[in-house]
Formats: structure tokens, C-alpha cells, sequence
């Protein structure tokens, strides 16, 4: 299943009565692979022409999608002022006027950010960070299993030191893949696992090292110091490291998500977003505003429990996902 | 921030109203829009916003609010009054079954907390209530999982029962029960692996699991900053399980919490714990009333006052408030002070605890590192015992030896003697009756006069409970 139908999936299977049988489930998935552009049109068909109602609809799903409210407002005003510009009639004007709008205010005539940063000619490293539970090792795990495909030589550090099970969630992570997990004691020093691990992806000219570290909210001022200590160790041993910094996000995460990548940012100047969790009924609307006031882009989408289930944000596949719903009702 | 608290905005809204010299019914509406507002800033669902609000704007469109000399702190009191209902009555105890052992089952997203919550619901039941559970490794699904719950149950002293990562999770209910009903262990907690609601077949082996166990609790673990979806979620997993309870986790972040009230709207389920803390023992029950005012950004009264008793000496306090009748307030009680506070949990929770002071301008960024304190204990700790009982004596010499001793800048020595200075100079002030003093600290006062009023309903609240407890007795 490719990401489009995942994404389809993930969006559509919101039915609030839930079916009883695993027949029903697949009959509903069925459901869900009609094409795209059919429920697209079905949704400009329910509203023959664009007026207030719509926008109102439009105004509601943003919201129930974590956008936020002063972002909706500044996207449907938008949207009103580009139908109204283009004096869009025709169903597939207004359809893509909005659709393109949208990516267009999300990307603000940016498109080169969008992809991970890699050092072409020695190590790259890249810092995970983000809170408790939003999945940053189970990220790793994947994006290491990507590179190995790829051919690279990938290393994994145990930077958090402080969960019960951490540590052995990554190891067995690495064994599943097949990278080096450098491991520290649990309850050690992280920043310490973080020099020993750099200090070994040199040594056996490793391409990529991903650092994992222990979730912390982000208003533990000794918690969000010790992880700015972890991204100065990084630092002085690899001059032009750390060559990301991403913030994994849970797209179950509401307004919260706003100040997590404020506080992230400002200690570890996060230079992009993991949005994991994609393929339950949350959609994490909330990038769109941290992408507006902090200018972070989304970089990786989790939609799966499997190790392909991590994929490229695509901005034009997000926004037709945001619209999903809208033909539901 | 983006984020201002309820009454910031109702004042704000107010102030224009003002102008007018009488409110309308029109005016009532734009008041509702900010409560509308805060509410969607709080996460809370915008269907559970809608029918609130509505709920709301009846019972203010009548004479109520029109009519009285402050309708801002009156429409307040009225989203906070129903706020509290909607949430329900506090709920924290756990049921017990018939027949030993009671089994409990926690359920929830990935990431959620489940294990983590399942290891301090264990704790609590063997600290608080003396009771022997058994913590059972149903996760089979996420690497060392397992492990997790077995490192908790070290810590904790309490047994984990496992069968590894190949067995069903409905297999390992089955034998984990047999096993406490053999060794006449009461509790039976399992962790479940976390899922998405909309995971069919994973659904299907939480039912099975349920079948088996015929748990007396399942608990929906929930994310405090869940946004949007907490409904969805919530719903999903209650129509399939029938959980009997919620548990918040993750409220010591800053987020507002809303989730709370969307998933009390949809469920109609208690919320009976929430998770404060990383450490093991910071399980704390729900309290209705301070989410309300939570979410509301309105400062937990309450909260506050209950901490302060439960860390306060009163025979320490006792001797402190002579010691401020004196003046002889030194580094000593300084330092003693400092703990007790420290102890409360940190500063910036409490400062955001008094009702004002959590929309206190600047105050979201404001944070207080737990190592100043460490530091400022340091710099008094070099210190003789002299010149702890006599700062007066802190000559230029030996503030260089404090800070050598203190591996602390000789600036830092000098601008914490100062403010200890000052702090006394305060103090008795205060001490002769004299408040003027805390004017600064405050601002203008505690948060005006939706803080006074919120800060005189805690009390009387509390008193309340007082009273109650008297009786008991």
C-alpha cells in the first residue's frame, strides 16, 4: 500500500460506529480505496456553490483537525480572498485553488527544506528529540532500516539512558535491522553515551549515527539543559553536526504541540518534524501553525506499526488528507 | 504565549464593554465567543465546545449575569460552576472484586503511558492500601516492553509475571490470574500493548483479553495533551471495552488539559488518576474542580494549599513566625525555607497555582531551574555557621571564600546575599502589618479581582472540606 492509500486509509476509516466483524473492517477498507479525486469531487458536489456554509465547514474541520484557531482563521480567510480572486466558479477551479492555497501557505514558496540533510562526505549525525511517548526510538528503528536499504552504514545511540526498557527497545531495534547500538548504563550520563558514539561512528566510518534520547516535557528546565549539553557534545566532535534536529511530534498532540516546538526549538534550534502516529483518526493540523510562527517544516510522517512506515512529508497529500473528512459527513 | 487564560480574556473583552455603561444580550454573545475561544486553546473538542458553550450563554443571557455589577467574574463563575459538573464528582478509588484477586487492565494509544501508570497504580495499591498486586507483561508487540515492566517491577519490589514476547496476551491473562489466585496476590494489573482504537484485529484481542480476565477496572490511559481527537479515541475505546475509568497522564507538562472534559463529555466515564511526574509515587487522584479552573487557566488554589500543608512543619512554622517577630530570620532559615519550597515540586508549578499568576504576563516563560536552588544551598552551605547566624559579618574576604568554596562566580554571592537582604527587610515589614511591600510581587495584587474572588471560592471550598472531615471524626 503506498502512502497514498495509507493516508486515505488512515483518514477515512473514522466512521464513529465501529464494525463488529474483521468482514465488515475489510469491506470498509474497500470503501476506502476508491480514488481519490472521486471523494474530492463528491466533496465539491455536496456544496454546488462555494459560500459561507462551506466555509464554515471548512472553519470546523480545521479545527477539529488540532489547527488551531487562529491558524483556521487565517487559512479560510485566505482561501476566501483566492476563490474570490480567481473568481472560481467550476467545481475544479475552486477545488484546486483551495488544495493549492493551502500547500502554498504551508510552504510559503519554500520547497528545498523538505528533505532529511545529509553529509555527503563523512558522518551525519541526527538528534531526536521530543517528549514522552510520541515514538522517537520507534523512529529511529525505521529511518535505520531505510538507510541500511539504501546502503549506508548506520549507527544507533542509546541516549536514553533514563526509561525503564529504553535502552533494550533500541538494541532489539538494532539487531532487527542490523546497526550498532551504542549503549551507555541505564541511569548513566547520556551525554556521555552521545561522545562515545560519535567517537565510534568516526572510528568505523560510519555514515549515519542517530542519536535517541529520553522523552522529557518541555517545561523540565534541568531535563531540556541536559539535552542542550547532548547537542554541544555533538557539536565540538563533529564541527558541522548536528546536521538535523527533529522533533518528533504525536499528530495526536493538540495545541500543546505549539509549545513543544517552541521550547525544542529554542534549546536545540530543531530543524524539523517527525509527525508520527499519522495512520489513527488524530491529523496532527497542528504543523501547519508551527510551521506558520517557527517556520519548522515537517520532514517524516509515521503511518504504520510495520518498518516502511515511515515516509517523506508530502504537503500535497497532507492537505488532500485534511479535506478527507469533509465528504464523510 | 498564545495561550491567555479565561479571565485575561474576559477582562480584556470586558474592558470594551465597559464603555457602554449597560450589557446587552449581544454583549453576553461576544462574551461567550472568548469563552469559546479559551475553551478551543484548552484542546477541548469543538462539538463538546459547542454544546457547552450553549449550556453557558443560557444560564448568562438571564438575569444572572445582566444584571449584576461584574458580569465578567459572574459568566466565569457560571463556565466554572458547570465546568466542575460536566467533570464529575472525584473518583478515586479502585474497586475490588468479590473474589481475589481483582483484576485490573490498562488500555490506550501508543505512548499514551500505560506502563509507566501500571507500575504506579501498583505502588500506590501496595503503599496506600497494603495490598500485593502482580504486574503482568501483556505488551508483546513493542521491543523490550517486556523489560520496561520488569526494570518498574524491581524498582518498585513488586512481581512481574511475563511468558515472553511469543505467547498471546490472552494466555498470559489466563496463567498470570491463576498464578495470584496460587500465591493469594489481590491485585492483577496487566499492560496491554498500546493500539490504535481503529486496529481491528488488535481490538479484537483486547475483547478476548477482557473475556478471560473479566477485569473489575479497565483504565483508559489518555495523554493530557491529546487534542482534537481525545473524543474519537476515547469513544472508540469505551463502545468496544466499557471502560469503567480514565487516567490523565503527562499534566506536569504545561499544557491546559482539555482533553480532560472532552473525553468526561463523550464517555460519560470518571477520570479517577493523573500522572504528575516521572517519578513512581506521582499518581495523584482527580480533582474536578482545579482541571475546571485548569483549563480555564485560572491557577489550582487548592492544589496549593494542600501542598503547602502536607510539606509544612507547624512547629517548624511556629518557630519561624517568632523568628520573624525577632528579625533574627538568618541563612539557617534561609536555607530550611528554600527545602520546604523545593519540596512542593517546582516553582514554576506553584506560581502558576495562584489564581492571577498563571496568565501573569511573562510568567509561561519564566522558568526556574531546580539547580538554582541547588546553587543558592551551596553558597549558604560555604558559609560558617557564623556568618549564617550573623550575615551581617559577610566581609568582602570572606564572600571571595564562599564563592571559591561554592565553585559559585563572587557575583553570585554578592546578589544572593542582597536579595536575602531584601527578602528581610520585607519580612518585617510585612511583619508590622505593613503589605505594601508585596504589591511588587504581584503585580497588581493577585490577578485583581477575578484572582481574589477565585482565591476566597478555594478557601471557602476548602473549609468546606474541613468541616466535613471534622464530622467524620
Amino acid at each position: 500500500m503506498g502512502f497514498f492509500d495509507k493516508l486515505k486509509s488512515a483518514f477515512t476509516s473514522e466512521q464513529p460506529e465501529v464494525t463488529e466483524t474483521t468482514e465488515k473492517y475489510e469491506k470498509g477498507l474497500e470503501k476506502t480505496r476508491k480514488s481519490f479525486s472521486d471523494r474530492l469531487n463528491e466533496l465539491f458536489a455536496n456544496f454546488r456553490s462555494v459560500d459561507e456554509d462551506f466555509f464554515d465547514e471548512l472553519e470546523e474541520l480545521l479545527i477539529g483537525a488540532d489547527v488551531g484557531f487562529d491558524t483556521t482563521l487565517k487559512i479560510t480567510e485566505a482561501l476566501r480572498q483566492e476563490v474570490k480572486l480567481r473568481n472560481a466558479k467550476e467545481q475544479s477551479e475552486v477545488q484546486n485553488a483551495i488544495i493549492e492555497k493551502l500547500v502554498d501557505l504551508y510552504e510559503q514558496g519554500d520547497t528545498t527544506k523538505q528533505a532529511i540533510k545529509l553529509n555527503a562526505d563523512g558522518l551525519t549525525v541526527i538528534l531526536f528529540v521530543g517528549v514522552n511517548g510520541v515514538g522517537k526510538t520507534t523512529t529511529i528503528g525505521k529511518l535505520a532500516h531505510q538507510y541500511l536499504q539504501e546502503g549506508k552504514k548506520v549507527m544507533l545511540a542509546a541516549g536514553d539512558t533514563f526509561r525503564a526498557g529504553a535502552i533494550d527497545q533500541l538494541v532489539v531495534w538494532g539487531e532487527r535491522v542490523g546497526a550498532t547500538v551504542v549503549r551507555g548504563k541505564e541511569g548513566g550520563d547520556p551525554a556521555a553515551v552521545v561522545f562515545d558514539a560519535v567517537k565510534h561512528a568516526k572510528e568505523q566510518q560510519t555514515d549515519i549515527l542517530l542519536v535517541d534520547t529520553a522523552g522529557r516535557l518541555q517545561n523540565k528546565v534541568h531535563l531540556m539543559n541536559e539535552l542542550e549539553k547532548m547537542k554541544r557534545v555533538i557539536e565540538k566532535e563533529v564541527p558541522d553536526g548536528p546536521h538535523e534536529v527533529l522533533l518528533v511530534l504525536d499528530a495526536t498532540t493538540g495545541q500543546n504541540a505549539m509549545i513543544q516546538a517552541k521550547q525544542f526549538k529554542e534549546t536545540t534550534d530543531v530543524t524539523g518534524i517527525v509527525l508520527t502516529k499519522l495512520d489513527g483518526t488524530a491529523k496532527g493540523g497542528i504543523v501547519l501553525a508551527i510551521r506558520n510562527e517557527l517556520q519548522i517544516p515537517v520532514k517524516l510522517v509515521g503511518l504504520g506499526e510495520g518498518m516502511d512506515d515511515l515516509q517523506v512529508f508530502d504537503p500535497n497529500e497532507y492537505a488532500y488528507g485534511l479535506f478527507a473528512q469533509l465528504i464523510q459527513k | 504565549m498564545a495561550f491567555e487564560g479565561l479571565s485575561e480574556r474576559l477582562q480584556n473583552a470586558m474592558a470594551k464593554l465597559r464603555k457602554k455603561g449597560k450589557i446587552s444580550e449581544a454583549d453576553v454573545k461576544e462574551m461567550m465567543r472568548e469563552v469559546r475561544l479559551a475553551l478551543l486553546e484548552a484542546d477541548v473538542n469543538f462539538k463538546v465546545v459547542k454544546d457547552f458553550v450553549k449550556t453557558v450563554s443560557d444560564r448568562a443571557v438571564g438575569a444572572e449575569v445582566l444584571e449584576s455589577l461584574s458580569p465578567a467574574q459572574q459568566v466565569i463563575k457560571i463556565v466554572n460552576e458547570e465546568l466542575t459538573a460536566l467533570m464529575g464528582g472525584e473518583q478515586s478509588q479502585i474497586a475490588v472484586a468479590p473474589k481475589s484477586p481483582t483484576v485490573i487492565m490498562m488500555v490506550g494509544l501508543q505512548g499514551a503511558g500505560k506502563t509507566t501508570t501500571a507500575g504506579k497504580l501498583a505502588l500506590l495499591l501496595k503503599k496506600k492500601q497494603n495490598r500485593k498486586p502482580l504486574l503482568v507483561a501483556a505488551d508483546i508487540y513493542r521491543p523490550a516492553a517486556i523489560q520496561q515492566l520488569e526494570t518498574l517491577g524491581k524498582q518498585l519490589d513488586i512481581p512481574v509475571f511475563s511468558l515472553g514476547d511469543q505467547v498471546s496476551p490472552v494466555e498470559i491473562a489466563k496463567q498470570a490470574i491463576q498464578k495470584a489466585k496460587d500465591e493469594h496476590l489481590d491485585y492483577v494489573l496487566i499492560d496491554t500493548a498500546g493500539r490504535l482504537h481503529i486496529d481491528e484485529t488488535l481490538m479484537t484481542e483486547l475483547r478476548d483479553v477482557k473475556e478471560v480476565s473479566n477485569p473489575s477496572e479497565i483504565f483508559l490511559v489518555v495523554d493530557a495533551m491529546t487534542g482534537q481527537d481525545a473524543v474519537t479515541v476515547a469513544d472508540s475505546f469505551n463502545e468496544q471495552l466499557d471502560v469503567t475509568g480514565v487516567i490523565l497522564t503527562k499534566l506536569d507538562g504545561d499544557t491546559r488539559g482539555g482533553a480532560a472534559l472532552s473525553i468526561r463529555a463523550v464517555t460519560g466515564k470518571p477520570i479517577k488518576f493523573t500522572g504528575q511526574g516521572e517519578k513512581l509515587e506521582d499518581l495523584e487522584p482527580f480533582y474536578p474542580d482545579r482541571m475546571a479552573s485548569r483549563i480555564l487557566g485560572m491557577g489550582d488554589m487548592l492544589t496549593l494549599i494542600e501542598k503547602a500543608q502536607q510539606d509544612f512543619d507547624e512547629k517548624k512554622a511556629a518557630e519561624m513566625t517568632q523568628k520573624l517577630k525577632e528579625n533574627s530570620f538568618d541563612f539557617n532559615d534561609f536555607i530550611e525555607q528554600m527545602d520546604q519550597l523545593q519540596n512542593m515540586g517546582p516553582l514554576e508549578d506553584i506560581l502558576k497555582m495562584i489564581p492571577g499568576m498563571s496568565n501573569a504576563p511573562g510568567l509561561d516563560q519564566m522558568k526556574i531551574d531546580p539547580k538554582d536552588m541547588g546553587r543558592m544551598k551551596a553558597i549558604v552551605l560555604s558559609m560558617t555557621p557564623q556568618e549564617r547566624e550573623n550575615p551581617d559579618m559577610l566581609s568582602q574576604s570572606r564572600r571571595r571564600r564562599i564563592a571559591r568554596g561554592s565553585a559559585r562566580p563572587i557575583a553570585e554571592v554578592n546578589r544572593m546575599i542582597k536579595q536575602f537582604n531584601e527578602s528581610k527587610k520585607m519580612m518585617s515589614k510585612m511583619n508590622k502589618g505593613n503589605f505594601e511591600g508585596m504589591d511588587g510581587l504581584f503585580g497588581n495584587g493577585i490577578g485583581g479581582k477575578i484572582g481574589k474572588m477565585a482565591m476566597n471560592s478555594m478557601i471557602r471550598k476548602n473549609k468546606k472540606k474541613m468541616r466535613k472531615k471534622n464530622k467524620k471524626r
